[in-house]
């Protein structure tokens, strides 16, 4: 007997071959050329524009907008990656009701921005399929580099990095490259391998060693690279999770939700991936978002976010989460789990309801209890392992505006370090600051 | 990125985008800020004689026409020359020029039409070390009352003796501004070489009402109840300003003298577009008041990106290209027959190309209950209008009949090239068959 939706426990192929196709497809078409020009000729070129302060790499978007509007679309994208070499993944996952198209004066004026980020990938996707790579390196420096981390951060400095002239070596400790490009974002949101491609494309200035695999504290240490190259740049993202601190919380199919999309992410046949019946997700980001409409996707009955606070403090956008209540998902507000119940396996959450007062977050004494085949937990990552010496500051690497940790010759950015939110975007902005700051360093006389 | 180095008359700029003498290049501060943001060159606001300085309205001195989504079209003027003592630009001038050697800085002058005053205005500019003077023969409001601008620049003989003592006066090298308020723009152009000119610019703005205020019944903009007609600049003046200079580049009288194309300039296309029809460079003024001075990196990335597409390797390689297609209608092939072609795919159903060709033109487009749009090869003249009216960019074509293919208007088959010069229905040909 096949199964369905409806079929108990946590099973694969809940849905019709196709469904997953159609699913899993674009959550947003590329715009054609003529819904490009006419999304472009809405932008004013206005001046000191709100959208590029609120962009953390500042790309020039009235001027790559007008760009397209006059024809030259590869310009367009040129005046993109000269700040975001990873302008193509940001075009697609940068929660841009947050960020530049909150602030578009046709958002405040009509409650319509000028679809920055839609015309953003129109741009970079015409660039992205043309060979060459749009920059070409600086004699080389012969200084040599070692990034720890192929994540937005890391590949950003990277880049930036090579183009300058210096040689980089990224390690890695996982198998493939790309962070959480790879291993995190929501598969509708980059289909097709996009992460992979984009990779491809940027290492293809040269220059940048690869090196997947290697982990900092297991094959290569903090002291041994810096022993072995003219600085580091640390961009190893929040390899650690939250617990639940719940009893129960070592049921079987009680995860967090990172490992149930990174495995959904690495899937190569989606129909084989099992999910429960009745999923339920706690905590309030992205990531809960992510990992509730995904599980709907991939076919669950009912997927639940509980989030312990009010909604209004969720931190996924408004946009999200409308996002993912049009995708059936329910979004339950003011309740904290208090007990895992079930034999072996996870079979119902039991929440207590919330208070949240002046002097912080009280359980109330009434609780209720969900159906669950499944519980992922999404209550925020934390940094791994750091080595010996570093300062931190608020669990993560202390870093100053240019990215300098408390040692000489060792920068850090993205999630792993302080400062900005934890974006792709904001990793790209600081790895890209950090490299500026590690050549001006290395180039002084 | 192309190498965008331009030399024009002599004057070296990294890029052929000028800024035109008006507002933006009024002082010191306008034009640093101008040479920050990337621009080649630009000539200095119009100075005029030492003494008192002109004055300018209180009230506005600006009107304009919009299109949609309130796009600034065309923009009118009643702003004189600077209004600022002439010592304190010629100070500015030479400040800006020693810290900018590699940009143009040319200075626009407009004094009395007498040799002294001319004279005497040049020393003053040489002092300065700029790289040339350009003479505004076209400002068409305030300064023509008084016997100078466009009172001089409608005046051939005037043009002409004026630039001579400019060239008697000074080593500079020498632009004439031509006014457009005129019948025929060949005629000042001609005055200009014979005057001895190393180049003439082109246009000045164009007299004109931008609208009227229909409660007050006075034009606009309107001081004290009463208005006045301005200049009038911006994209709605660049085909007026494209054909003048293409007349003045194919006028065997003038085909030759360099040309610094101005009007209307907005893109790095609108640029292109001038510079194939024979100028050297462009100047910009009302783009750069309604954008601000950001708007050359689009003009310098977009030529830029033109020039490696085409192979050019210098800006000189585009001047005049389009020179020799510009002829008169006699010349043109009467046996060049194209017809309208929808791209079902592009095609936003809007209806627009029905409605313009079955109402006004030659009811050659078929409409299906479904809103399905599709030409009728048998009635479309191929005139144009459905392109030119339709929403979509390239989604309505024209369509070339092969030579030998029959037409299905006429039934006859394409011929071979021929003009009215040699048609039947002309009377001039009737008459030398008789
Ligand atoms: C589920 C999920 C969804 C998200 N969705 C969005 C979104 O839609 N939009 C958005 O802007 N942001 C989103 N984010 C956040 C965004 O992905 C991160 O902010 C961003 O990836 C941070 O980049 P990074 O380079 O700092 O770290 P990461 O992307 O985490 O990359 C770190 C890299 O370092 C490697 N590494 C870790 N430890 C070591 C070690 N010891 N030695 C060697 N290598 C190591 C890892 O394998 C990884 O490749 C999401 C995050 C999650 C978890
Ligand atoms: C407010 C204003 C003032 C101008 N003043 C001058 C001037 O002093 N001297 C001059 O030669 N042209 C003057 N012009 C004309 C411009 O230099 C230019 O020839 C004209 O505006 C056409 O170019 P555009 O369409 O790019 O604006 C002025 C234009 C404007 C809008
Ligand atoms: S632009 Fe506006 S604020 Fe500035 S001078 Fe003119 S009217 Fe005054």
């Amino acid at each position: 007997m096949s199964t369905s939706q409806l079929t108990p426990g946590v099973v694969p192929g809940r849905l019709p071959a196709e469904a997953y196709c159609r699913n899993f497809a674009d959550l947003e078409a590329p715009l054609g050329p003529h819904e490009a020009r006419v999304a472009a000729d809405r932008c004013y070129f206005c001046h000191d524009a709100p959208c590029v302060t609120a962009c953390p790499t500042a790309i020039d978007i009235p001027l790559f907008i007008r760009q397209i509007a006059t024809g030259t679309p590869e310009a367009a994208a040129r005046t993109i990656f000269s700040q975001n070499i990873l302008g193509g993944m940001c075009a697609r996952v940068c929660p841009t009701e947050q960020l530049c198209e909150q602030v578009c004066v046709r958002e405040v004026a009509e409650g319509k921005p000028v679809e920055i980020a839609r015309l953003q990938r129109h741009a970079t996707d015409i660039l992205m399929a043309k060979a060459p790579h749009p920059f070409s390196r600086a004699p080389a420096t012969g200084k040599r580099v070692a990034v720890v981390g192929a994540g937005p951060a890391g590949l950003a400095a990277a880049h930036r990095l090579a183009m300058l002239g210096h040689e980089v070596t990224i390690f890695d400790a996982r198998p493939k490259p790309g962070g959480l490009n790879e291993y995190g974002i929501a598969s509708y949101k980059a289909p097709g391998d996009f992460a992979q491609q984009e990779v491809d494309w940027l290492l293809s200035i040269g220059g940048i060693t690869l090196d997947c695999g290697k982990a900092l504290g297991r094959e290569v240490t903090l002291d041994g690279l810096r022993a072995s190259h003219d600085a580091v740049f640390l961009g190893m993202g929040l390899a650690g999770v939250n617990a639940l601190r719940a009893e129960g919380e070592d049921l079987q199919h009680v995860r967090p939700a990172v490992d149930f999309i990174a495995a959904l992410r690495q899937a190569e046949d989606l129909a084989s991936l099992p999910v429960g019946r009745d999923v339920v997700v706690v905590g309030g980001g992205m990531t809960a978002i992510d990992a509730a409409v995904q599980a709907k996707l991939l076919g669950a009955e009912t997927a639940t976010i509980v989030y312990r606070r009010g909604q209004e403090k969720m931190s996924a956008s408004r946009h999200e989460q409308d996002h993912a209540t049009s995708h059936g998902v329910r979004i339950i507000c003011n309740a904290a789990p208090v007990k895992v119940h079930g034999n072996g396996t996870v079979r119902e959450v039991e929440f207590a309801y919330t208070a949240d007062g002046p002097g912080g977050l009280t359980l109330l004494p009434e609780t209720f209890r969900l159906k669950a085949d499944q519980l992922f937990t999404a209550i925020g990552q934390r940094l791994g392992d750091v080595p010996e010496g570093l300062a931190l500051a608020e669990g993560k690497i202390a870093i100053d505006a240019s990215g300098r940790t408390s040692l000489a010759g060792v920068w850090a950015g993205g999630d792993c370090a302080t400062g900005g939110e934890d974006l792709t975007v904001t990793a790209v902005a600081q790895g890209r600051d950090a490299a500026i700051d590690i050549h001006a360093a290395l180039m002084r006389p | 990125m192309a190498n965008l180095q331009s030399d024009f008359i002599g004057i070296k700029s990294p890029n052929p985008f000028w800024l035109a003498s008006a507002p933006p290049t009024d002082k010191e501060y306008n034009v640093r800020r101008a040479f920050q943001a990337g621009w080649g060159g630009v000539v200095w606001k119009t100075l005029g004689s030492e003494g008192p300085p002109v004055v300018n309205v209180n009230g506005p001195r600006y009107g304009a026409i919009w299109g949609a989504d309130r796009r600034l079209l065309g923009l009118n003027n009643i702003e004189l020359i600077t209004d600022r003592p002439l010592e304190v630009n010629l100070r500015e001038i030479k400040s800006v020029k020693r810290d900018y050697p590699d940009r143009a800085l040319v200075v626009s002058l407009m004094v009395p039409c007498d040799e002294d005053s001319w004279k005497a205005i040049l020393a003053h500019v040489e002092d300065t070390g700029a790289d040339g003077v350009e003479l505004n023969f076209g400002c068409p409001h305030g300064m023509a009352e008084r016997g100078m601008g466009s009172a001089v620049g409608q005046v051939p003989e005037y043009i002409q003796m004026v630039t001579a003592w400019v060239k008697k006066h000074s080593r500079m090298p020498c632009i004439v501004k031509l006014t457009p308020n005129v019948t025929d723009i060949r005629k000042p152009a001609e005055a200009a070489r014979r005057g001895g000119a190393d180049a003439v610019s082109l246009i000045n703005t164009i007299n004109s009402i931008t609208g009227v205020d229909i409660d007050a019944f006075a034009p606009m903009p309107t001081i004290d109840g009463k208005g006045t007609h301005g200049g009038y600049c911006g994209p709605a003046v660049k085909p007026i300003a494209l054909n003048m200079v293409a007349e003045i580049a194919r006028n065997p009288a003038t085909h030759g003298l360099p040309i610094s194309g101005i009007g209307g300039v907005t893109t790095w296309r609108d640029a292109v577009e001038f510079m194939l029809l024979g100028a050297g460079n462009v100047q910009v003024c009302t783009a750069a008041m309604t954008y601000g001075f950001r708007i050359v990196q689009e003009m310098i990335s977009g030529l830029s990106d033109y020039m490696d597409a085409k192979g050019f390797a210098s800006t000189a390689d585009i001047v005049g290209r389009a020179i020799p297609n510009v002829t008169d209608w006699q010349y043109l092939n009467l046996n060049y027959i194209t017809k309208a072609q929808i791209d079902q795919d592009l095609c936003i159903k809007c209806g627009r190309c029905y409605a313009a060709c079955e109402d006004t033109s030659h009811q050659a487009i078929a409409m299906s209950p479904d809103r399905t749009f599709t030409v009728k090869d048998e009635d479309c003249v191929a005139c144009n209008l459905c392109v030119d009216v339709c929403p979509v960019e390239t989604c309505i074509t024209m369509r070339e009949l092969p030579k030998g293919t029959p037409d299905p208007r006429t039934g006859k088959p394409v011929g071979d090239y021929a003009n009215w010069l040699s048609h039947p229905n002309n009377p001039a040909v009737r008459d030398a068959a008789e």
